[in-house]
Order: structure tokens, then C-alpha cells, then sequence
């Protein structure tokens, strides 16, 4: 039975649409947990762009495996085969499919981009504006202003807040970002709530909350990564960098510095713990009260395990794990003295 | 009469050896000893990277010391971008080929091309003489602060190695453009040239316009590192950023000149080994001029986590997927080429097909990273690691090897055994496989790059990598073997062993000094296969004149 190609090719395109489709609805074993709401989207785009990449992959190695096997020289002939120069309007064809998908996934891109750079601060600013653009993001107003101008996540979060009714204070009142400054330094990383003035080697967070990271650097560029959040950003010496983000599934979830910072690159983890609101309450109450008894904000509570472990091997100077915040931030330390 | 022939065949046209270390300044032997460079340094920094898979095979770090790990990793990357991929495919092939392509008699400045090659031994023996100071250690990307506190006497070698193969680089494309330009002969006209010299020329193009800001950024950190000043450094009022930006701005080009050639020479094998026009000529021609011009402006891809401006991210990430129009052009011209072909399958031909199959890879995986809101995961990750080495390793080396498979007869009038060939095949296109594709899961799932040691819950994932990369390791052997013993007691070549159409194999295998006794005269297009004139013309190619003498008497 000879079976048309027509219908030979609408097969294999079918099958190849189906399998495309397939890999696309299923690749979630290729990703880790989306702990954050950016994380979903992400996630979302890269099912689309695996279903596209899917597609060409099996027309382009389908053919070429079908050549193989099916345009074999036979021993016998020397002849050359058809010569076929060109054919115009496959050309076309193949010109405009690629740039209809490129501008959609481009437009894509920029729209999901749009959607997680809620508050539109994601970039860099100079230190001479870190202030300034601190205590804008403290006061709120930017935030609500840019939230009606487009951001689902947050207007999303206000939806869902009513649930957790355990914590209503928090729920009630507008979701206002809880602001982190991240440090990175050789090996570890440093987060000081400015509202509470607590500092840690670890970063928590309340789930279903927005979150600003100001993230700077002291000695070399590293870059703060949190694999469940899908989210990356360099912390830069000299500028402050920003990541916002609603982390939406409680758990503990690595803290990996993603940018070559030296020889201990690879042990520059520490944990990142997203909390219920009443956890996460409780944390910072324990907090506060451990820093109280320890005469002022005197001590960093969570020096990150893989610092410990390697401090003395690296020959780090005293002051660097001596987690006194006089060597910490000195800043700090004056404004308490004062 | 192959034998009474065959000692007047070496007095004559053989070139002794002598040359070959010699500062000649014939491009066919200069085009030799690049490849042959080229590949000394390519077996040592696979060397090196056996060491780091080594070091990755096992979760912990136990196999170097860190501060060795990471110069193991940098010195890998920049012997194989510096001084493996680029002059083997420009240096090498572009010097070998081009000016045998257009009927030229050597290149436009023969004086100038032997001096781009001798920086580079000296240089790569510098680079590993730095082993004894401590080497380089912040990566082939060198980001200060970085680069400006680790082992400094490694930092200022890499720093003056670096612009001293930068100038080589410069003098080769400046070369290359002449002789693309003036030297072809008056009856080859552009639209007639082979498409490897197209690709050449926007090779060439990239030397130029981007290298030298390479060698800007290279001045100033090595100021900033000799001197004390602070162009790039925070402390002192510096941006670090800036460097990136005068780094990248030659570094994704590099990209590209370490891919176009590669892309020229598959254009080359693949209608010579299916027995069929090239598809689309024009589109793929053009289309080499379109990423050469692309490939320009869209640097700033490799930094949409360091803090650039939105609007900045989005012009890179709108450039950047524009590139792969023009590149799938190439890919889909490729596969029609090969299909409804006679398709001889030789070692050369399987490299080039793998060649298509894997770059489609790394292309694939590029359009995703180019994605900002995707990249800002995956940046930094396994998943670059994995797609920069399908795009150099399935892209650039497997087009290397697929060059050397077809070209070997011409360079050195021997025969490459095809049935080693097979073996070195099958074992590269496994290992490599094996290698980098479980990379892609290792960076999706979280395992970031440049580290010593890694979460344990990768351990399996690595050590299949690692396994991988010990069977690319070994696959080396066969074709080392196979070229050495081939070059001195292989099958003997004729001039056109595999009856291709384009000027070199007109001429003796290897060609004679000066290459043409008299200007020749183009009668077919270098891709006219399925003509009664192809015929014909093979047929002229396979009757040297010294053969009609001998059959004369």
C-alpha cells in the first residue's frame, strides 16, 4: 500500500505538535519548586519555549536521521544527485515562521519581564541614591501608585490575604514590601531588616508577602540566587541592585551566590526560610529579644554554617567572623552608640 | 605508474619539514602550523578540563585545592577560545583554504600573516609558563574586583597574552578582507565565491571592529592592576560594569568568530558529500553578513543580571533572538541540502551532520537564554555551561573535525583512515552527548557554575558528565593515531579525492608553492553538482598534468 506523502507529512507534523505540546506540559521535573509567584510565570514561559524547542528539535533531527538512512549513496552509483539550488518560497517560509516566533516570544519575554519587575526599581542605582531610593520604597506610596498601573501579583496577594487570618495585621493593612538589605562579602551573605534592625546570616520571610531586596556588595561582584524563586541579581560593590518578589510557598530553600567571588565560591550558600505570617512574627520577636539581651543589636544570630566550617581554613581575617556589629556595619553600630 | 610517480610527486611538492618551523611566509604552511598549534593547546586544555571533571565528579572538593580549581577552569576556557577555536578556524582553515579558494597565489601580506602566527606559540607558552606564579583565576572573563586580588603575576600574563592574541587576531582579519576583496581572480565575482570566504570575510569583519575594544578593556585592568588606578574598580570610584561592557562588546562577537568559519566549512562539505547543490546559496551568504552585523550589538545578553537598565535588557533581548532568523536560515538550508542527496557517509560528512544536529542544540537553548525573565534563572548556571558547549563543542569543534576529515588529503597529499575515523566518530559524538546534554538539567535544577564542590543531590548528574567527558577524552586518541601514522604512511591522495568543485581541488594534493601555475579560469560554480559539466570538470581535476606526461610516455 503506497500512502501518500501528503498525508505522510501531515502525520508526522501532527505527531510532532503533539509530542511538542507534550514535553511542554510536562517538564516539570526539569525545575525545582516555584516557591514565588515570578516563579510560576517564569516557569509558564519556559513550558513555552520547550514546546516551541521541542518542535524544531524533532523536525530538524528527524530529517537529518531520515537523510541518513534514506539517502545513502548505494555502492554502485557514482551519478550526482538532483540539482535543486533553491526553492523561494520555502525559503520565505522558513524566514518568517522563526521571526513570527522570535517577536512573539520576544513580546512574550518583555510582557512576563514587566509582570515580575512589579515595582519597576529592578536595575541598578548608584550609592549616592541608595538613600533616597530606600526610603521611597519604605514609604509605600510608590509602591501602590505602580501596583494599580498593572501589577497582578499584587493585587492577587490582597485577594488571597483574608485567608490566613491568623495574622491580621498583616492581612488588613496594604501589602507593603518587606524590605531586606543583602550584602555579600567573601563567603557569606548578610541580611539586615531595616525595620527591625535585625541582622542575619540567613534570610527569612513571611509567605504571600512582597518582598525588596537591596542587594550590595563589599569586596568583589557576587550574585544573590534563590533557584525556588527563579530569581537572580548581582550584588555589585559600589551600586545597589534590586529583586522584588512574592515568595508563595513556605519551606527552606537555598541562598547560592551565582557569580565567581573567589576561591570559596562554591561554599557562599547559606538558606533562605519562608515562614507563615505567624512564624515568621515569632521569628522576629525571638530576634529582637535575643538582641536586647545581648546589649543592643550587638550579634549576628545565623553566621551561615559554610562560613563557620571554612572560616579559619580561608585565613579570613578575625573581624570577618567576629560577629560584632562594630566590625559589621559600622554605621549601624554609631547610630546605636549615639 | 602510481609508483614511478610517486618519488618525483615528494622531491617536488612536498614540503620538508624544516619549513614548518620556519617563518615562511607561504599561507599553506602557515595555515598547517596554526592547525597544528591550535591542536597541541586543544589536547592541553582538555587536559585541564578532564581535571575540573575530575574535580566534579564527586560532590566535595577533594580532588585540586579551590584556588587550583578555579585556575584550572579559567586557564581551560581561555586556551580553547584563544588559542584552540580562533586560530584553528581563522588562522588555520581561513589560511590553508581562502586564498585556494579564490585562485589566489598566497595571501594579500604574506610578512604579515607569518608574524599574526608566530605571537602565538610564544604566548601560549607564556600562558603555561603561568603556571609556576599561579595562573590566572577569575575566570576567562577576568570581572574585576575580582581579577584585581587574585594571584596578580598570573593576572598581568593573562592580561598581556590576551592583547597579544587579540593583535594577532587583528593582523589576521585585516589580512583576510584584502585578500577577500582584491585578490580573488577577475572571474569570480562575490556572488561566485565559495560560501566558506563569505563567511570569512564577515569573520574578518568581527577581528576588526571588535577586538580592539577588547584590548581597551585589557589596557585599562591591566592599569587598574599594575598601576593602582581606578578605571574599573568601586574603591576608587571605578565601575566594574563598564568592564563587562567593553568585554562583551568583543567577547559575544568572539562568539561568532569562533562559529562563522565553522559554518563555512559545512557549507563547504556537506553539498560535496550529498552530491548536491548547496541550498540557497544567496540566503546562506547573506545571512553570515546578517550575524556578523547582529552579533555586534547585542553584548549586553551576558550581563541582564549585572544590574543593566530595563530598558537595555529589552533592546539585547529583542537583538539577541533577531540573530536566530539569519542562523536558521543556515540550519534549514543545511538539512535541505543533505535531503533527497546521495549522501556519501564518511567520516568528514558524519561530522558535518552531527555538526547541524548539535549546534541546533546549543541554537535552541540560545533563543531560551536570550529570554531575560528565563536567563535571570539560569544565568551563571549549568545550563550556559551546557549551551556555550553545544554551540563550541557541537558547533565549532565538531566543525573542525569535519574540516580536518575533508581537507587532510589536500593539506598533505595523504589519505585519513576512514574506518578510525569512525571510531573517533562515534566515540565524540557519545561522550560530548553524554557530557554536556545532562548539564541543562544540573543548571534548570540549580547547580550554579565555577564551583568546586556542589549540593550532593547533583552527585549522579556529574558523575555522568565526568564519565562523558573521560570517553571525549579518549576519543582524541583515534584521530591523533589515525593523523599522525596517515601523514607519513597513509593511502596516497589524489588531487580531488572526493570530487568536489571548488578551486583547491584543481590543484595537487598538497599543492605546489604558489598554488596555480597560471591564473585559473572559473568554468562552474563552486556548487554546480548534478551537471554534465560536473562531470566534466571532476573529470579535469583527476588528470594532472604530470600524470598526462607520465601516460604520454
Amino acid at each position: 500500500m503506497k500512502v501518500p506523502t501528503a498525508i505522510l507529512t501531515l502525520i508526522v507534523g501532527i505527531l510532532i505538535t503533539l509530542a511538542s505540546l507534550w514535553v511542554g506540559q510536562n517538564n516539570g521535573l526539569l525545575l525545582p519548586t516555584a516557591a514565588a509567584a515570578e516563579a510560576v510565570e517564569i516557569d509558564t514561559l519556559f513550558a513555552a519555549m520547550m514546546a516551541i524547542a521541542t518542535g524544531l528539535f524533532l523536525l530538524v533531527q528527524g530529517a537529518l536521521l531520515y537523510s541518513f538512512f534514506a539517502f545513502r549513496r548505494r555502492a554502485d552509483d557514482q551519478t550526482d544527485a538532483a540539482p535543486v539550488h533553491g526553492n523561494v518560497s520555502l525559503e520565505i517560509v522558513w524566514t518568517a515562521i522563526p521571526a513570527a516566533l522570535v517577536l512573539w516570544l520576544g513580546i512574550y519575554s518583555f510582557d512576563v519581564y514587566q509582570s515580575i519587575d512589579s515595582v519597576g526599581t529592578m536595575g541598578a542605582n548608584h550609592m549616592a541614591h541608595k538613600h533616597e531610593e530606600m526610603e521611597m520604597v519604605a514609604t509605600g506610596e510608590s509602591i501602590s501608585t505602580s501596583s494599580i498601573g498593572g501589577n497582578s501579583i499584587l493585587i492577587a496577594d490582597q485577594g488571597n490575604a483574608p485567608n490566613s487570618s491568623t495574622s491580621p495585621a498583616v492581612a488588613t493593612d496594604i501589602v507593603e514590601p518587606l524590605v531586606v538589605n543583602v550584602d555579600g562579602l567573601q563567603y557569606a551573605w548578610l541580611f539586615t531588616y531595616p525595620d527591625t534592625g535585625i541582622i542575619s546570616g540567613e534570610l527569612h520571610l513571611p509567605v504571600n508577602r512582597p518582598v525588596t531586596l537591596n542587594i550590595s556588595a563589599r569586596d568583589v561582584i557576587h550574585a544573590f540566587w534563590v533557584p525556588e524563586f527563579r530569581l537572580k541579581q548581582d550584588a555589585v560593590p559600589g551600586q545597589v541592585t534590586h529583586l522584588n518578589f512574592q515568595p508563595t510557598v513556605e519551606g527552606t530553600y537555598p541562598v547560592i551566590c551565582a557569580e565567581l567571588c573567589g576561591a570559596y565560591h562554591g561554599a557562599m550558600k547559606t538558606r533562605s526560610i519562608v515562614h507563615s505570617q505567624v512564624d515568621y512574627k515569632a521569628w522576629v520577636d525571638s530576634q529582637i529579644v535575643a538582641n536586647a539581651d545581648s546589649e543592643a543589636i550587638a550579634h549576628m544570630q545565623d553566621p551561615p554554617p559554610t562560613l563557620e566550617q571554612h572560616a579559619a581554613m580561608m585565613g579570613m581575617p578575625d573581624h570577618l567572623h567576629d560577629h560584632t556589629l562594630s566590625t559589621l556595619h559600622p554605621h549601624l553600630a554609631q547610630a546605636t552608640a549615639n | 605508474m602510481t609508483q614511478a610517480q610517486a618519488p618525483h610527486l615528494e622531491d617536488v611538492e612536498v614540503t620538508p619539514w624544516r619549513e614548518y618551523f620556519s617563518f615562511s611566509t607561504d599561507h599553506k604552511v602557515i595555515g598547517i602550523q596554526y592547525l597544528v598549534t591550535s591542536f597541541v593547546f586543544y589536547l592541553i586544555g582538555g587536559l585541564l578540563a578532564e581535571l575540573v571533571r575530575t574535580e566534579l565528579a564527586t560532590p566535595a572538593s577533594d580532588f585540586v585545592p579551590r584556588e587550583t580549581y578555579n585556575e584550572l577552569f579559567t586557564m581551560h576556557a581561555t586556551i580553547m577560545i584563544f588559542l584552540w577555536i580562533i586560530p584553528c578556524l581563522t588562522g588555520g582553515f581561513g589560511n590553508f583554504l581562502v586564498p585556494l579558494m579564490i585562485g589566489a597565489r598566497d595571501m594579500a601580506f604574506p610578512k604579515l600573516n607569518a608574524i599574526a602566527f608566530w605571537i602565538i606559540p610564544p604566548t601560549g607558552v607564556m600562558f603555561l609558563l603561568s603556571f609556576f606564579v599561579g595562573p590566572a583565576s577569575a575566570g576567562w572573563t577576568s570581572y574585576p574586583p575580582l581579577s584585581l586580588i587574585t594571584n596578580k603575576a598570573g593576572e598581568a600574563i593573562w592580561i598581556l597574552g590576551v592583547i597579544l592574541l587579540g593583535t594577532s587576531s587583528i593582523m589576521a582579519g585585516l589580512n583576510f578582507l584584502v585578500t577577500i576583496l582584491k585578490m580573488r581572480i577577475p572571474s569570480m565575482t562575490l556572488n561566485d565565491m565559495p560560501l566558506f570566504c563569505w563567511a570569512m570575510l564577515a569573520t574578518s569583519a568581527l577581528q576588526l571592529i571588535a577586538t580592539p575594544v577588547l584590548t581597551g578593556a585589557m589596557v585599562l585592568l591591566g592599569f587598574d592592576l599594575l598601576v593602582g588606578t581606578a578605571f574599573f574598580n568601586p574603591t576608587g570610584g571605578g565601575d566594574p560594569i563598564v568592564y563587562q561592557h567593553m568585554f562583551w562588546f568583543y567577547s559575544h562577537p568572539a562568539v561568532y568568530i569562533m562559529i562563522l568559519p565553522a559554518f563555512g566549512l559545512i557549507s563547504e562539505i556537506l553539498p560535496v558529500h550529498a552530491r548536491k547543490p548547496i541550498f540557497g546559496y544567496q540566503a546562506i551568504a547573506y545571512s553570515s553578513i546578517a550575524i556578523s552585523f547582529l552579533g555586534l550589538i547585542v553584548w549586553a545578553h551576558h550581563m541582564f543580571t549585572s544590574g543593566t537598565p530595563d530598558w537595555l535588557r529589552m533592546f539585547f533581548m529583542i537583538a539577541t533572538m533577531i540573530i536566530a532568523v539569519p542562523t536558521g536560515i543556515k540550519v534549514f538550508s543545511w538539512v535541505a541540502t543533505v535531503w533527497g542527496g546521495k549522501l556519501n557517509l564518511c567520516s568528514a560528512m558524519l561530522f558535518g551532520m552531527a555538526f547541524v544536529s548539535m549546534f541546533v542544540v546549543g541554537g535552541l537553548s540560545g533563543v531560551m537564554v536570550a529570554s531575560v525573565p528565563f536567563d535571570i534563572h539560569v544565568h551563571d548556571t549549568y545550563f550556559i555551561v551546557a549551551h556555550l558547549h553545544y554551540v563550541l563543542f557541537g558547533g565549532s569543534v565538531f566543525g573542525i573535525y569535519a574540516g580536518l576529515y575533508h581537507w587532510f588529503p589536500k593539506m598533505t597529499g595523504r589519505m585519513l583512515n576512514e574506518w578510525w575515523g569512525k571510531v573517533h566518530f562515534t566515540l565524540t559524538f557519545v561522550g560530548f552527548n553524554m557530557c554536556f546534554l545532562p548539564m541543562h538539567i544540573l543548571g534548570l535544577q540549580g547547580m550554579n557554575r565555577r564551583i568546586a564542590e556542589y549540593d550532593p543531590k547533583f552527585a549522579t548528574i556529574n558523575l555522568i558528565c565526568t564519565i562523558g567527558s573521560y570517553i571525549l577524552a579518549v576519543s582524541t586518541i583515534p584521530f591523533v593515531v589515525n593523523a599522525v601514522w596517515s601523514w607519513i604512511a597513509g593511502a596516497k591522495a589524489n588531487s580531488n579525492p572526493w570530487k568536489g568543485l571548488t578551486l583547491e581541488w584543481t590543484v595537487p594534493s598538497p599543492p605546489p608553492v604558489e598554488n596555480f601555475d597560471e591564473d585559473p579560469v572559473l568554468v562552474i560554480g563552486p556548487y554546480d553538482y548534478g551537471t554534465p559539466k560536473a562531470l566534466e570538470v571532476v573529470a579535469s581535476t583527476l588528470a594532472p598534468p604530470a600524470l598526462a606526461v607520465e601516460g604520454a610516455e
